[in-house]
């Protein structure tokens, strides 16, 4: 259907609003041609009786009421995908913005998704070697998962999730099955660029899809930025059976360009400004990680979100953890003593880990060894804050071995460097080298066998 | 009636201008692919709808068709080891029917109205029968026999019976004539309103405790048959994983769990793991005793809010039929924000935190749908309801926290620092309650012998002292405390160690009996007791540390198998040569 429309009646922020349209369909696209021969997008978000309310992506700068001429399309937002988006880069909406020529699309996808059926998914179970140990061992990721990076303004959670990406392939026995597909949102110019450049680097640009909506462009477009990439990454994975990283970052922009639009819609606003329905909303984007029956593919998630002033019950942050399958909480107490990366290990959490680790994937003693150190890095905080009170000096001696073990296990075991890729094995021996350290009958999480096995003998008594 | 048609579209909310042809609370159809909607508001100006589904390429214009009643879930046998969506739709059907994805409008008849059961009917021409009466039974699994029963609002003569044999959910099997000689028609389901708690007999009080074989909930806070706990927690605290043991262990002869608005893997994950698990008390397959129910958190949100509903629903039906039923709902949380959402789409004035003003109302509502029942047909049958909370900021004071605290009995608070250090289940025994334990005070004296509940009270007296001296050694270390406080200190740790903590992933840990949790209870006293003696006589705690005794007693939940308990005996005596060597 290709009526044309003459004309507007009303515009409000990125919303133009038009009267007496036959045949409208709610969640439609529209194209604006605008009186200087540009077109713009946009797409239907209210509906009463004949009168549409449109949502513009690229705004409604130099829209006049007159003048501007509106096509219905009659489909929802689609996007169109071949193999060959594979080392492109694109808008937020997807569209190429490297100079390369239009995608020669195999197929149109709507953006939205649909929701996966429980029944037929398949449980994660593959564990992803990421070599980095703290991830490793205490908070594995796996296949198919979605695991959140919750870090702050100015740490290092890009470097971290560049070392992800590019120490999880060479892991990967089937690497040409292997691809990434990036999603900036709201990001800063540079940020962008040092992906890029970083990707480049590792020589996996021709395995990475980018979709780039940085800091200045419209945040109307922000909002489909990662329903673009997701519906990319299913295509890729469901469609053409491959193993698919999604990294987005900043989650945290992606909600306020939501709550913008919300508010410039006149919703009433939920918690902190947001609207009501911001769980719902992340759901619908977090949901799409995972493994389906009758396909190879998977989609792996890893969602940066700055917390705002650090703080992990910001609503973004905390709906984040309430979907998501565990986090990767950055500590800048840890930052700022130069560890790299500053993992906070004890707020930190991978839901799926207990079934993709142990005998068959990693090795027996992994569940309880993290356990382990999981309990007696808890112990150490206990006594720090106890010899912030009472001094070093004064604590007992068992304590004083606490003390010793928490900054080894922060300076050999968390930190580690950009280029040091461990193997689990080597993960899992430092893990138990460190232990050693504490005296036997402290490790209580810990069966004798597995003690008496891996467990080194100290020199000294 | 002319055609109805949509006029406006927001979200999941529809409007329908100038009609008086809906009722209110009434299920449609709305546009052309018939979508499933509720009536949620309705004036001679603007009827508002909640449609259940995406409404995506929905237009103004297309038509919305009444279905005469409110919205029901039909009820029969071939509920039991399904897994169907909030308004139950049974999900391995829609993706028989279109694939690894859910589509709009998807129709699927709930039920299998093809499958043949094989039915004896338990009445016969002439006899009076009323609501709520068993007319027919099958086996619906191995582990549950399903009881087909008069619907409640129908009494009468039985004029027609069919012989035993095989039939399917749309034969009748049974026809009673009414007082006013109108025939009825009985298959082997029926329907009921989802909103509408099914009517009983009467409320009994509760005496019965649910047992789960989790040492801290068996003992320090039980929640009876009939009951309603709480499980609030900020996420990763363990809300999920406790459900899960529950679910899989505790003593109800049905589970439905309600998967309300949570992660998709979760709901895989419960249905591999149930099906490859048997039940220690049947052993059968703990799916045959389990109904899902999976609104995922990416689902529509309408659908979400009417999940809790079908739940219980289904529940309340087993319920007549005389079991013992429990419902996990995670998250409840969920709910109310899908409630909010609504809310917030109508416009209506909100309240605390943007949360309608009938919040504290509805979750009322529900949590009352709990009990113990005599029920219409004689038999006596409970709904237990265990919901988790999730909330936001993992901050107890929200809203939904604070008014669910209202209308149930057990609380058991998931705390974030247990948590961290990976003690499981996190639940914390400072802030926790159970208001059921006077109630239950009979049941153990009778079944348990009256050690259990004098045990209860010594542990929970320990953590009690304990977390008093906590506050000293926070402030100036454990060394300074005198040996008997230290040695509170330590069988404090043995306790939360050794009894608290338990390990799902164990095979004898991840349920124990009663007996066992007793006699862990008595072993841990009995040493309180020595080591007490030993400290009056100012020896040195530090000798009776180096005897490796706690760290033996710690491992108790490991080293003595659930099904052999003489073991206990060893410890006793260890317990008392080892101390007798200290002088």
């Amino acid at each position: 259907m290709s009526v044309q429309f003459v004309g507007l009646k009303e515009i409000n922020g990125s919303i133009v609003v038009l009267d007496d349209i036959p045949d409208l369909k709610f969640e439609e696209m529209v194209e604006l041609k605008l009186d200087n021969g540009t077109t713009r997008t946009g797409r239907v978000v209210q509906v009463e009786g004949r009168r549409a309310a449109i949502q513009v992506f690229e705004g409604t700068r130099d829209l006049g009421l007159v003048g501007t001429v509106t096509k219905f399309t009659g489909h929802p937002m689609q996007i169109p995908l071949s193999k060959e988006i594979l080392g492109r880069v694109l808008n937020g909406s997807g569209r190429p913005i490297d100079g390369l020529g239009d995608v020669y699309p195999e197929k149109y996808v709507d953006v939205n998704g649909k929701p996966m059926n429980p029944v037929r998914r398949v449980y994660p179970r593959n564990y992803i070697n990421t070599g980095i140990s703290a991830i490793d061992c205490l908070m594995t990721l796996i296949r198919g998962q979605k695991l959140p990076i919750f870090s702050g303004s100015g740490m290092q959670h890009n470097k971290l999730a560049v070392q992800i990406v590019r120490q999880a392939k060479i892991s990967e026995q089937e690497g040409s099955n292997f691809c990434v597909v990036f999603a900036a949102m709201g990001v800063k110019n540079d940020v962008a660029e040092y992906f890029r450049a970083s990707f480049a680097q590792s020589g996996v640009m021709d395995n990475v899809v980018m979709l780039l909506n940085l800091s200045n462009d419209p945040i109307i477009e922000r909002i489909l930025t990662p329903k673009c990439a997701l519906s990319a990454a299913e295509y890729l994975a469901f469609e053409h059976n491959m193993h698919v990283l999604v990294v987005m970052t900043d989650m945290t922009s992606y909600a306020e360009a939501l709550r913008e639009f919300s508010s410039s819609k006149g919703e009433i606003p939920g918690r902190g400004g947001f609207p009501g329905y911001l769980y719902s909303d992340l759901a619908s984007i977090y949901e799409r990680a995972g493994i389906i029956e009758g396909s190879t593919g998977s989609v792996t998630q890893i969602p940066i979100l700055t917390m705002p002033n650090d703080d992990i019950t910001h609503p973004v942050p905390d709906l984040t953890g309430y979907i998501t399958e565990g986090q990767i909480v950055l500590g800048r107490p840890l930052d700022q003593m130069g560890v790299y990366p500053p993992i906070s290990i004890l707020p930190s959490l991978s839901r799926l880990m207990k079934d993709g680790i142990g005998e068959g994937y990693t090795r027996e003693d992994h569940s309880a060894l993290a356990n382990q150190l999981f309990a007696s890095y808890a112990k150490v905080q206990e006594v720090r804050s106890l010899a912030s009170v009472i001094g070093e000096e004064e604590l007992s001696p068992i304590d004083k071995k606490y003390m010793a073990f928490g900054s080894y296990f922060e300076d050999h075991f968390i930190a580690q460097g950009f280029n040091d890729d461990r193997s689990i094995e080597q993960t899992l021996n430092l893990g138990w080298e460190i232990l050693a350290m504490l005296p036997r009958e402290e490790l209580d999480r810990v069966d004798k066998e597995i003690l008496d096995k891996y467990l080194p003998i100290k020199a000294e008594a | 009636m002319g055609t109805n048609t949509i006029f406006s579209i927001n979200g999941p909310v529809i409007t329908v201008r100038d009609t008086t042809d809906f009722s209110m609370l009434e299920m449609v159809y709305v546009g052309n692919k018939r979508l499933i909607g509720e009536v949620i508001s309705t004036n001679t100006d603007f009827t508002t709808i909640q449609v259940y589904e995406e409404t995506e390429g929905l237009g103004p214009g297309e038509p919305v068709v009444p279905s005469g009643g409110p919205m029901s879930v039909l009820l029969g046998p071939g509920i039991l080891r399904n897994i169907f969506d909030g308004i139950e739709r049974p999900l391995q059907d829609i993706a028989a029917l279109s694939g690894s994805f859910i589509p709009q409008g998807a129709s699927v008849p709930t039920l299998d109205e093809e499958k043949p059961w094989q039915i004896t009917v338990t009445v016969k021409v002439g006899d009076e029968v009323s609501g709520g009466m068993i007319y027919a039974t099958c086996p619906e699994t191995p582990v549950i026999e399903h009881r087909l029963m008069v619907p409640p609002s129908l009494s009468g003569k039985v004029t027609f019976v069919a012989p035993d044999g095989a039939y399917r959910l749309n034969d009748c099997i049974v026809r009673i004539a009414d007082g006013s000689g109108k025939e009825h028609e009985l298959t082997l389901c029926q329907k009921w309103p989802i909103k509408v708690p099914r009517p009983v007999r009467e409320r009994k009080p509760i005496t019965m405790p649910l047992i789960t074989g989790q040492r801290i909930i068996d003992t320090l806070f039980p929640i009876a048959k009939g009951g309603a706990a709480a499980i609030p927690g900020g996420f990763g605290t363990g809300k999920t994983m406790t459900q899960h043991q529950l679910a899989k262990w505790c003593d109800a002869d049905l589970i439905i769990y309600i998967g309300c608005g949570e992660r998709g893997n979760e709901m895989t994950q419960v249905l591999e793991e149930f099906g490859g698990l048997i039940d220690p008390k049947t052993g059968n397959k703990l799916t045959d005793r389990t109904v899902l129910i999976a609104n995922t958190s990416n689902m529509p949100v309408a659908a979400r809010e009417a999940s809790i509903y079908t739940g219980i629903t289904l529940a309340e039906y087993y319920r007549d039929m005389g079991y013992h039923v429990a419902i996990m709902a995670d998250s409840t949380s969920r709910w109310a924000e899908a409630l909010r959402e609504i809310s917030g789409r109508l416009e209506e004035m909100p309240a605390e935190e943007g949360f309608p003003a009938y919040l504290p109302s509805r979750l009322s509502e529900f949590y009352e749908r709990a009990g113990y029942m005599v029920n219409l047909g004689g038999s006596e049958g409970s709904v237990t309801i265990i919901g988790a909370v999730s909330p936001q900021g993992a901050d107890f004071s929200e809203p939904v926290t604070q008014n669910t605290k209202r209308f149930v009995r057990t609380f058991w608070a998931l705390d974030k620092s247990l948590a961290y250090a990976r003690h499981y289940p996190s639940i914390n025994w400072n802030t926790s309650y159970s208001e059921y334990v006077d109630d239950l005070r009979e049941w153990y004296d009778e079944h348990e012998t009256a050690a259990f509940l004098e045990c209860r009270r010594r542990i929970s007296n320990l953590l009690q002292q304990e977390s008093r001296l906590m506050e000293i050694v926070k402030l100036i270390g454990a060394d300074v405390l005198p040996d008997d406080q230290k040695l509170i200190m330590e069988i404090a740790k043995v306790i939360r160690v050794g009894f608290l903590q338990q390990n799902a992933y164990h095979k004898d840990d991840t349920y124990v009996p009663l007996d066992k949790q007793l006699k862990m209870m008595q072993v841990i006293l009995y040493l309180n007791d020595k080591c007490k003696e030993i400290v009056a006589r100012e020896i040195p705690i530090s000798m009776i540390v180096n005897t490796g005794l706690f760290e033996k007693v710690i491992k108790i939940k490991y080293d003595v198998p659930n099904d052999n308990l003489e073991l206990f005996r060893e410890y006793f005596t260890e317990i008392d040569e080892t101390l007798s060597k200290i002088n």
